[in-house]
């Protein structure tokens, strides 16, 4: 683009406002719906101390006589409401959501942060050194892929738990829940930055750095990372779907978040219990708030990848 | 050889291993096979002065260009930079940066020898960090704003981004960063054959009153026989790997001792109307 | 009056973008006889080998002609290229390897596409593809050879026989030697005038290379930012250039006969601008050193071979001179 040599180059939040990008994303309704959803959920679980009615796991707030109170009606014995009903416990099942949803997207975001922390590095060092180390780290990528990613959660689940100490065993259970589905969604990552890697290390500007006396490291830092990230951001976010699910799937088969801090997916397993004796609340909300913040992100990422795709070269 | 050469290579040879993949061979029977890109080429330049490789697509001229700034090991031969062993088969290259920093090199591609997501001040500050050239941050903020004006582009430029420019801008931020070490000798690549003529002519002005200005010595590798006339002060022709002539530019372009140069001369496109300038 | 082969008149070709719309050609006009060998002449971004794609009518979605007309033989092609593409008018890219199908044989290919528009039975589409391969110098024996076992040049002589097989009456060739060697540059535009003009056949020639004008053509266009600035015969233009950007990218392609190291090349100044930032009045006038004040306000029209205020005041003056 021609521009006259002496305006007064714009500012960085100029430059945002006026991408493409930007205007893509104004004009994209579902965009911007899935956008505002996941906003708010993560504003949410964030704030849940302070927007929560009341705190699910403090057992003082309890009070089993309002157990299986339904959504939006007075309890016989206590007269108390609550927007969407109680649980077994008398535990209003709003706050648990939102506690809930607070441990499930915790989970969520540090194994995908996890995932993408090993999946770029990989990549970036098997496509830019090449040779037996990107052999080595592809064959444990191909072997990985051929397995359904929750299995292999479920594998580093067990080995990790086998490993750590059983009084310590509750205590890290969400963090043992994040190694093993970080662990399990490396590898798109990896493939995808390899191949930009691979692409990126043959340009010009990489053998410049060269000529400059950088190290492999600092040209894979400072001049590679930068020109991959924009795919990966994509395959970040359409993780995260898959990392939100892969925890209610295993917190659901009871593999996963401890009964101390239930996840989404725990009060899932908890409600379907009651699901056939007529307490459809228990098992409904947690679901569809569930089924709310997976399909937003995944919409998210979907309107990522299409508009970021025709620019990526 | 003449002392007042500033670079000067000798035997300097690059072979290839095209093979097939060993499996492929194993099924095929065919053993391995190796390509001469560069095939015991000698040559040296003058401080100060323009030394010219011309030859056709794959006649080596990138690979002794790579092979001379380091990008590329030779097989065999030595490489001297101004009385300095640059590379020989017994040492191998140089670690010495000092050597490094005086050698630059401008690329060909105007798209791809800027990264992208880097702005056009940090693309010409990174030589002068790396080389530890100038350490305070204001001073180094002017040099960056000396380097622009050097090559024609303005302070503000510092901060857009290289998609924002034409190719032939580019290409002179590509220059600026070569410059920013302060390198006594630069190898060219090619470094008009993707502009339009109009931007060539400038690009090319501009190589050469940076010659004038900061003697600098360049080696400079075209396949266009008329641009290498304009530039270089003496020529050498690549054929396969081999440098089968040399000469200054007036005898060589008037009576080549070569058959190969003469063809490639006839078939250079010309016109009358062209201007001398 | 005879009807010319190819009549181009004011085609205009716009890109809708996200916030504007592009206009990359504007009133494009020229004709074509046959037999004739036109140049497109022009920086990168001209609009050459935009022109060329909508004569061919492959503009790519969005882009779309938003006014003019295109006649082959007096029969409107545009909006309904698809039948004459290929049959009338064949098409040479810059890579070769674009137009041919790396898994079938030249022969093969060769064959199929004489079948395909001439009609003919296997037996002498079969003949017709041994001489046309013998036409374009390679060995009619090789006809079995795959697109890879040829070198570059072979693979550009093979396209042209592709391309000159249905016999068309044009043929468009974009930069057909741009990833060649020079000396194979030479021999694939000797082949491509020669043929074309034993067969009758007018050939677009879009090079960027003023030097291949000179040498391969008969006429020539000149384009900048989208508009016809200079057409004219090719000794003529290149004997005296009218319009300043036609001298300029003259001037400044070196020419090997009287340059040397001394020389300092006459360059234009600036750059192409781009579509979303394309001045008022004419396009070049930022660039031009002979610009008149009229010229950043106008756009001049384009007379007597050439679009150029300077040029159509110094006629003026003339003509009152001599009047
Ligand atoms: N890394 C490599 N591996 C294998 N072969 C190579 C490699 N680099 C270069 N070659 C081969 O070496 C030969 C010389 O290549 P080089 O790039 O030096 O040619 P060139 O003269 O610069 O050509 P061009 O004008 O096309 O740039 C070619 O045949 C090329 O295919
Ligand atoms: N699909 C497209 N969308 C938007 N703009 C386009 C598209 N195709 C071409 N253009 C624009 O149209 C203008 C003319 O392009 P064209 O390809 O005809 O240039 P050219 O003269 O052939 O240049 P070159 O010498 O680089 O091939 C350019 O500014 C280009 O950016
Ligand atoms: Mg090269
Ligand atoms: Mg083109």
């Amino acid at each position: 683009m021609t521009h006259s040599p002496h305006t007064a180059p714009p500012t960085r939040l100029q430059r945002v406002l006026a991408s493409d990008f930007v205007f893509d994303f104004t004009r994209a309704p579902l965009a911007i719906l899935a956008a505002a959803v996941v906003a708010f959920l993560f504003l949410v679980a964030i704030l849940a101390p302070a927007v929560a009615p009341t705190n699910p796991f403090d057992p003082a707030s309890l009070n089993l006589m309002n157990g299986f109170t339904p959504p939006m009606t007075d309890n016989m014995f206590t007269g108390e409401r609550f927007v969407m009903g109680t649980d077994d416990q008398g535990r209003d099942l709003l706050s648990a959501i939102i506690y809930g949803l607070r441990v499930s997207l915790f989970v969520g975001v540090m194994s995908v942060l996890l995932a993408m922390g090993i999946g770029v590095s990989l990549g970036l060092v098997a496509g830019y050194v090449g040779g037996w180390l990107d052999n080595l780290i592809m064959r444990i990528a191909d072997i990985q892929l051929t397995f359904p990613s929750i299995l292999i959660a479920m594998l580093i689940f067990g080995v990790l738990r086998g490993i750590i100490p059983p009084d310590l065993r509750d205590e890290m259970a969400i963090f043992v829940l994040i190694a093993a589905i970080g662990l399990s969604e490396w590898v798109p990552f990896a493939r995808t930055v390899r191949a930009t890697t691979l692409v990126e290390k043959e340009k010009e500007y990489v053998q410049a750095a060269r000529l400059i006396g950088l190290r492999r490291g600092q040209i894979m830092w400072r001049h590679i990372l930068p020109n991959v990230i924009g795919p990966v951001l994509v395959i970040a976010t359409i993780t995260l779907a898959l990392a939100i699910i892969a925890e209610a799937t295993l917190s659901f088969l009871g593999v996963g978040a401890p009964p101390t801090e239930p996840s989404l997916g725990t009060l899932i397993r908890i409600g379907q219990d009651y699901l056939f004796s007529g307490e459809w609340w228990i098992l409904t909300f947690p679901a569809v708030t569930l089924l709310a913040l997976a399909l937003s992100v995944n919409l998210l990422g979907d309107w990522l990848k299409d508009t970021l795709n025709p620019r990526l070269r | 050889m003449p002392d007042d050469s500033y670079l000067t290579v000798t035997g300097l040879s690059r072979h290839f291993d095209i093979s097939e993949p060993w499996l492929a061979r194993l099924v095929s029977g065919r053993g391995g096979r190796l390509l001469t890109a560069v095939d015991d080429v000698s040559f040296s330049i003058a401080k100060g002065r323009t030394y010219a490789l011309v030859g056709e697509s794959g006649s080596g001229k990138s690979t002794i260009a790579r092979m001379i700034v380091g990008l590329e090991r030779p097989d065999s031969g030595t490489i001297r930079i101004d009385g300095q062993t640059a590379f020989d088969p017994v040492s191998g290259p140089t670690q010495d940066s000092s050597l490094r920093q005086k050698l630059q090199m401008v690329f060909q591609s105007p798209y791809s020898s800027l990264n992208p997501r880097w702005r056009v001040g940090d693309i010409l500050m990174e030589p002068i960090r790396a080389f530890g050239l100038i350490s305070e941050e204001t001073a180094q903020q002017r040099r960056v704003q000396e380097l622009l004006d050097q090559v024609g582009l303005s302070a503000p430029d510092a901060d857009r981004f290289p998609h924002e420019f034409s190719g032939g801008q580019r290409q002179r931020i590509s220059i600026a960063r070569a410059l920013a070490s302060n390198p006594h000798f630069i190898v060219c690549d090619e470094p008009t054959s993707a502009l339009d003529v109009s931007v060539q002519a400038q690009v090319l002005n501009l190589l050469k009153q940076l010659q004038r200005d900061l003697q600098l010595t360049y080696l400079f590798i075209s396949h266009d026989m008329a641009v290498v006339r304009v530039m270089a002060h003496r020529i050498g022709v690549l054929k396969d790997g081999r440098l089968v002539e040399e000469n200054e530019p007036g005898a060589l372009i008037e009576s080549p001792r070569e058959p190969y140069t003469r063809m490639l001369m006839d078939s250079t496109p010309r016109f009358a109307g062209g201007m001398a300038g | 009056m005879t009807t010319p082969l190819l009549h181009v008149d004011g085609l205009s070709v716009e890109f809708p973008q996200r916030r504007q719309r592009l206009q990359a050609l504007d009133g494009i006009s020229f004709t074509l006889e046959a037999g004739e060998v036109l140049g497109f002449v022009g920086e990168s971004g001209a609009g050459k080998s935009l022109t060329g794609a909508a004569i061919m009518g492959l503009l790519e979605p969005p882009g779309r002609i938003t006014a003019g007309s295109i006649t082959l033989e007096g029969r409107r092609i545009d909006g309904n290229a698809a039948g004459v593409r290929g049959r009338e008018i064949g098409m040479i890219f810059q890579d070769p390897l674009t137009s041919l199908n790396p898994l079938r044989t030249v022969g093969d290919q060769l064959v199929e596409t004489i079948q395909l528009h001439l009609n003919l039975p296997a037996e002498a589409a079969g003949a017709r593809a041994a001489q046309l391969l013998e036409e374009v110098g390679i060995d009619p024996a090789r006809r079995g050879a795959f697109p890879h076992e040829f070198s570059g040049g072979m693979r550009q002589r093979i396209v042209i026989a592709l391309a000159l097989a249905p016999e068309p009456k044009l043929i468009i060739a974009d930069e057909p030697t741009t990833a060649l060697d020079v000396s194979i540059q030479a021999q694939v535009l000797a082949l491509l005038r020669r043929l074309c003009k034993e067969r009758g056949a007018a050939v677009i020639l879009i090079t960027h290379d003023m030097g291949v004008i000179a040498e391969t053509t008969d006429r020539v266009a000149v384009l900048y930012a989208g508009r016809l600035v200079e057409d004219g015969l090719t000794a003529a233009v290149i004997a005296a250039p009218r319009h300043p950007y036609t001298r300029g990218l003259m001037a400044s392609t070196p020419n090997l006969d009287a340059v040397s190291v001394d020389t300092v090349l006459p360059q234009i100044p600036g750059s192409m601008p781009g579509l979303s930032a394309l001045p008022d009045g004419c396009r070049f006038h930022p660039r031009c050193d002979v610009a008149l004040p009229d010229c950043s306000r106008v756009a001049p029209v384009f007379a007597h071979g050439v679009a150029c205020h300077k040029f159509a005041a110094e006629q003026k003056g003339e003509a009152a001179d001599a009047g």
